[in-house]
């Protein structure tokens, strides 16, 4: 698409000497919309009564969870009665779990700010729009990159004992790897080695969140110590 | 001439009161269904027409719609939970007992407040995973990705700011941890602490900040946001279905 003809608005606020104009339809401010042949439907009915229907879904479920379940509510407040452990709310217990083997600054202030810079900065990179398979070209260098960031990662770990976080970074490096190498075996299927490394680094951090927030919700009990939930 | 239910229906719909107060009109053609979305304030942030694929459940599996349907529940059971709850202290877990004993249906009515707001940021999670795995957030939907970050976080803050109101030890031990991360932030952690709690401790200043946040600045601030995000989606061209709509769009 070639670019359109570029407009230069009149700067005059008399609109009685200033040409009238109905509108300009410039590409940068009209919808980005393009199809190409594809089925259009009303956004009305057809979409919002699928919505409807499924914010009733959850609106029915979530009625039947408060029948059931009664929300906590201990004691009053304390101030000179810490419970042990005391637990931040269940989405925050990842980074508190994290507060364990780290320095304040490091595990509550400086990941969470680089996760929400990180998260932010995705659509900005061309390397995450272009979305190329990691592995399908260059790999060896790729592999010699990936291998020395591997080693920081695993041994700034090992140095801090967060075996906790330790292990979803092996599972993904095995993953990564086992994609690596069906790449260069073509007659094994593209879709894994095909993906990207913003795939990769997402769902590490995808299972590094999970694995954090589960151990600091169900495995850690007084003093933050390791417990069974089935003991 | 018999008279039945839908023809009342009908002539309620082409009454003068309620022709100055939609201004869509009446009737089921799509030009009358096109009006129906355009000419409303609140709709008109959605496009008119939709891709067909859009409404595959594959697509979206609902995501942020259902995220929506639980900051509904939250704003329809918060608004009646203020009515029972004063943010002092001890007044306020005192209000937690009243709504267990005495107010009809308290106990329902925090119950669903609760899990819905669970829900909501389980949802938001799964919203934005969803929508990095299928790659929607390449341009030119790169600002309402952003958008959706910043929504991520008012949820986290809403929630948070919430888990303090029963005033219990759940709610008094889960803040004074979450704060003292806050002030772990160099050189400005101990202002940003105080500020955030209104004294150097979780006290009756703090359960009025939170209070003020939780009821009004952060759920005005998410609708403001909401309303962007809803209005970003027609503008960037639609849900993305996975099949190229827009120039520098291309298929994963």
């Amino acid at each position: 698409m070639s670019d359109g003809k570029d407009f230069i608005a009149e700067a005059s606020s008399n609109a009685r000497q200033a040409p009238v104009r109905v509108a300009f339809v410039t590409r940068r401010t009209s919808p980005a919309v393009k199809t190409r042949d594809e089925d259009l439907v009303m956004t009305y009915p057809e979409v919002f009564f699928r919505a409807a229907v499924a914010v009733m879904s959850v609106a029915i479920v979530l009625v039947w969870i408060a029948l059931l379940f009664n929300a906590p509510l201990e004691g009053l407040a304390d101030p000179m009665h810490t419970p042990n452990p005391a637990k931040a709310p269940w989405y925050f217990l990842g980074l508190q779990e994290l507060l364990h083997y780290f320095p304040p600054v490091f595990a509550g202030v400086l990941i969470p700010g680089m996760v929400v810079m990180a998260l932010i900065i995705i659509p900005y990179f061309n390397i995450n729009i272009q979305a190329e398979g990691l592995w399908l070209r260059d790999r060896k260098r790729r592999l010699r990159i990936f291998a020395a960031v591997v080693t920081v990662l695993v041994v700034f770990l090992a140095v801090f004992e967060v075996w906790v976080a330790l292990a979803p970074t092996v599972v993904i490096v095995a993953l990564m790897l086992w994609a690596a190498y069906s790449a260069a075996h073509p007659e094994t299927k593209r879709r894994i080695p095909a993906k990207p490394v913003s795939f990769w680094i997402m769902t590490w951090f995808l299972a590094e969140a999970i694995t954090l927030t589960a151990v600091g919700t169900f495995f850690r009990g007084p003093g933050w110590s390791w417990v069974w939930p089935w003991r | 001439m018999r008279v039945f239910p839908e023809n009342y229906v009908r002539q309620v719909a082409e009454s003068r009161v309620w022709k100055s107060v939609f201004r869509s009109g009446t009737g089921f053609s799509n030009l009358k269904r096109s009006r129906f979305v355009q000419q409303n304030v609140f709709l008109h942030l959605f496009s008119v027409k939709a891709r067909q694929r859009v409404l595959d459940f594959s697509v979206t599996w609902y995501l942020g719609a259902l995220s929506f349907a639980t900051f509904a529940i939250l704003v329809i059971t918060g608004i009646l939970l203020m009515l029972y709850y004063h943010p002092s202290v001890p007044q306020a877990y005192a209000d937690m007992k009243d709504l267990e004993f005495v107010v009809s249906s308290g106990v329902f009515l925090r119950n669903l407040h609760r899990w819905a707001a669970h829900a909501m940021v389980f949802l938001v999670f799964a919203h934005m995973f969803k929508v990095f795995y299928r790659g929607a957030y390449r341009p030119p939907r790169e600002f309402n990705w952003v958008i959706g970050v910043v929504l991520l976080l008012l949820t986290l803050f809403l929630s948070y700011t919430g888990y303090l109101l029963p005033w219990d030890q759940l709610a008094f031990w889960a803040i004074t941890v979450g704060s003292n991360i806050a002030s772990a932030v160099p050189l400005l952690g101990g202002k940003i602490r105080f500020l955030m709690l209104g004294g150097n401790q979780v006290n009756a200043n703090a359960l009025l900040r939170f209070y003020v946040l939780h009821c009004m600045i952060l759920p005005v601030t998410a609708l403001l946001f909401i309303a962007v995000h809803f209005w970003r989606i027609r503008k960037d061209g639609g849900i993305y279905t996975g099949v190229p709509t827009t120039e520098g769009e291309q298929k994963r």
